[in-house]
Formats: structure tokens, C-alpha cells, sequence
């Protein structure tokens, strides 16, 4: 069970990046929860300053752009 | 099999960036050899001479057809390199150089750096608190702020590549300015009592300064950026290139004189006015500028214009007013359009 949460204040980047998180972890047949953290000071604690982020398990893994598919893939085994 | 097809993809990318380059250095080159009019159509683009709407047509026709190619090419061009360059500066790398940075110093550092780290302006916020809670002060983190937006890199080259390096230089070097005399400005005022309470209570993270990168990811960084900005930004170069063209058919020449023009005192305050509401990205902006210098409009009163459209708008006002009480908003707004005004002034009376 893997917790893929979505960092950023909910613009067209961020809808694409979860997307892309879902569509990767549906690939590799994992279990998960898909959580949006939009709230400002919550990203903060993330230490994230350029939404959108993504973190697995509370690491982040990517911040400031939309890695693809591929990539979620990779960081997700 | 999948690698291969990526590198090949790569090498795809980097082909397709010399040909760009070859291409835009053709497109250059070949504007003066075809000014004369040997090839009327592409051979941009003389004023409309007759005032039949037939030559107003061809006029306005002649500028898009010529401007369209040849923005759209410099624009790949230049996002490519910037996605290359944002590799290197990540926010976490700069927040890093600029903390406990002293003023004057630390300001031109910020406003330095605010031109290599480009962000969106939905991340002006997360930034702001990041920088502020690191121990940045306030007055380097809004020369950071102020940069970043209104000296963009994009129309930093369109503005190269349409106007030649004199107007470049100097929309660079009076944005600098404006920046890090605002920033420390804004610092001697010592209005940190004046940031929201909360952000001072945000304790935030250190953030990961990021694993080091290859040159491979880097090249794909600066793909990625092509594909994400060229993508979403090329209709608003085609309508800015469209009210640019509209504008150098139909408005007689030196209409712009009157208005925009060197004589009035007027001219650049009403051009901060217009320009500050209106929210454009630079790649549109650009070309209107040209049309509006091509109708007589002086330097200083468009150089103005610009920089309030790309570096002082509403909506992130809006977002800043999140992060910011009303006063240091107020005075960040003034300060910044108050620069902007002394560099339209400037231009208007030297040049």
C-alpha cells in the first residue's frame, strides 16, 4: 500500500500529474491512495517551493514539473 | 528496446534543435535580402503606402504570414536553452546561495538569479514562503520576486532577435535595476511586521537540493519545457502576432506618436496604467511592441508597457495577497511601477 500525494494549489499541471501517478501505479498493479494536498501550509512542510510535487510515501520524489508515466513508474517500484 | 527508442528520440530532439537554429539563422538573414521587395509577400513589411483597404490587407496579411514562422522557431528555440539552464538553478539551489545574504549584495545576487530561475506565477507564493522562512531577507527575496517575472527570458530574446541587441541590453539592464533598487527600497523599510502572521510560523522543510543530474536528463529537461510551453503558449503568440498585424495594416503610421510618443508627459503613465491589468505572456506581448514601435510610439513609453504587462499583474497580486498585507503590497506595486515609469521617462528623453 503505497500513498501517492499530490502537491500544488490545484492548477491544470497538478490534475495532469496525478493522472499520470494513477495511471503508472495502475500499470504496476500496485495498491494505493491518491491524496491532493493543496493546502499552502502543508506544501511548505513538504519543503516543496515549486508546485506541482509529487511524493510517494511522504518523500517527494519530483517538484516543479510533470514527470511522465515512465518516470512514476521508476520511482514508484 | 524501449532505451534505444529513447535515445533515438534524443538525438531526434537535438537534430530538430540544429535545424531550428539554421533555420531561424536563414529566416534572419534573409529578412534584409528580401526587404527591397523582390518576393512581396514574405518581404516584411513595408508601411502600407497606399490607404486602399486592399494594401491595408496585404499589409497586415504580409506581417503574420512573415512574423508567425519566425516567433514560433525563436520561441522553441529559447524555451529549449531555458528548460537546459532551469536544470541548474533550482529554487532550492538559489535559495540556498541567497541566505542570510546581506542588502545590496544579496539584492543584485537576487535579481541576478530571479532572471536564470523561472517560475510560474502560481509558484510566486510557495517560493516567497520558502525564501522567507530560510532566512532570506525580505528585501533580496523581493528583488528575487521582481526580476523573475519581468525580465523574461523569452522576451529577453524576442526583443534580441526583432530589435537587436541595443533595446535587449537595455530592457535587461533597467529591469535589473528596477529590481534591486525596489528590493532594497523595500528593505529598508523593514516591513517584515507587514508579511502575513502565518508565514512566519510555517516551518518549512529544507527540501532536497535534488540528486545530481545528467547531461542526458538535462537535454530532456529542456525538451520537456518545448513541449509543455510551446504547446500551451503558441495560440497566444499567433493572437499576439494578429493584434500586431492588425495594428501595422490599419493604424496610419505615427497614430502611435500621439498616444505612445516622446512629446506628451502623459504618454508613459498612460502605458503603465493600460499595461499593469492587462496579463499577457511575454511571447505575446512582443510582437504587438513591434507593431507599436513601427507606428511611431517611442522607446521608453513601449519599454514601459511591456514591463508592466510581464511584471506587474493582477492576478498575482491577487495571489500575493495571500502572503502579504495590503501596505506591502501597496508599496511593492508602487515602487515597482514607479520604476517603470523613471525608465520610460529615461528613454523618451535620451533617445
Amino acid at each position: 500500500m503505497k500513498t501517492l500525494q499530490i502537491l500544488g494549489t490545484g492548477c491544470a499541471k497538478c490534475h495532469l500529474l496525478a493522472d499520470h501517478a494513477q495511471a503508472a501505479a495502475r500499470a504496476l498493479g500496485i495498491e494505493f491512495e491518491l491524496q491532493r494536498v493543496t493546502d499552502l501550509q502543508r506544501i511548505m512542510e513538504f519543503g516543496v517551493m515549486v508546485t506541482p510535487a509529487l511524493a510517494v510515501d511522504g518523500q517527494v520524489k519530483a517538484s516543479g514539473r510533470v514527470p511522465s508515466v515512465e518516470e512514476i513508474k521508476a520511482m514508484l517500484r | 528496446m524501449l532505451r534505444d527508442w529513447k535515445n533515438l528520440s534524443l538525438l531526434g530532439a537535438l537534430l530538430a534543435v540544429v535545424v531550428t537554429v539554421v533555420a531561424s539563422h536563414w529566416v534572419f538573414s534573409s529578412t534584409d535580402a528580401l526587404r527591397p521587395g523582390a518576393l512581396h509577400l514574405f518581404a516584411c513589411c513595408p508601411s502600407p503606402k497606399g490607404t486602399t483597404p486592399a494594401d491595408r490587407a496585404t499589409a497586415a496579411l504580409d506581417y503574420f504570414i512573415f512574423h508567425v514562422p519566425k516567433m514560433l522557431l525563436l520561441l522553441g528555440l529559447v524555451v529549449f536553452g531555458v528548460g537546459i539552464l532551469r536544470s541548474f538553478f533550482t529554487p532550492e539551489r538559489t535559495r540556498k546561495i541567497l541566505a542570510g545574504r546581506r542588502q545590496f549584495v544579496g539584492n543584485v545576487l537576487g535579481a541576478l538569479l530571479g532572471v536564470a530561475t523561472p517560475f510560474c506565477s502560481c509558484s510566486a507564493v510557495p517560493l516567497f514562503i520558502g525564501f522567507v522562512s530560510a532566512g532570506v531577507p525580505l528585501g533580496v527575496t523581493f528583488s528575487f520576486l521582481i526580476t523573475a517575472p519581468m525580465v523574461n527570458e523569452v522576451a529577453l530574446v524576442l526583443l534580441l532577435g526583432m530589435f537587436g541587441w541595443k533595446v535587449a541590453g537595455l530592457y535587461l539592464g533597467t529591469g535589473l535595476l528596477i529590481a534591486i533598487v525596489s528590493g532594497i527600497i523595500i528593505g529598508r523599510f523593514k516591513m517584515e511586521s507587514h508579511v502575513q502572521p502565518w508565514v512566519h510560523k510555517v516551518q518549512a522543510a529544507a527540501g532536497d537540493a535534488g540528486a545530481a543530474i545528467t547531461t542526458r536528463q538535462r537535454l530532456r529537461y529542456g525538451w520537456e519545457a518545448v513541449r509543455d510551453i510551446v504547446g500551451r503558449v503558441w495560440p497566444v503568440v499567433l493572437v499576439g502576432i494578429a493584434v500586431g498585424a492588425v495594428i501595422h495594416g490599419y493604424v496610419p503610421a505615427n497614430a502611435m506618436a500621439w498616444i505612445m510618443g516622446a512629446k506628451t508627459w502623459w504618454g508613459v503613465p498612460l502605458s503603465v496604467l493600460v499595461g499593469i491589468p492587462m496579463y499577457s505572456n511575454p511571447a505575446g506581448i512582443v510582437p504587438v511592441v513591434s507593431a507599436l514601435l513601427d507606428k511611431g510610439a517611442a522607446l521608453g513609453s513601449v519599454l514601459a508597457f511591456m514591463m508592466a504587462v510581464i511584471g506587474l499583474s493582477l492576478p498575482e497580486i491577487i495571489i500575493l495577497q495571500r502572503v502579504l498585507r495590503p501596505r506591502l503590497i501597496a508599496l511593492f506595486v508602487g515602487i515597482v511601477a514607479g520604476g517603470i515609469l523613471l525608465v520610460g521617462y529615461l528613454f523618451n528623453l535620451t533617445l
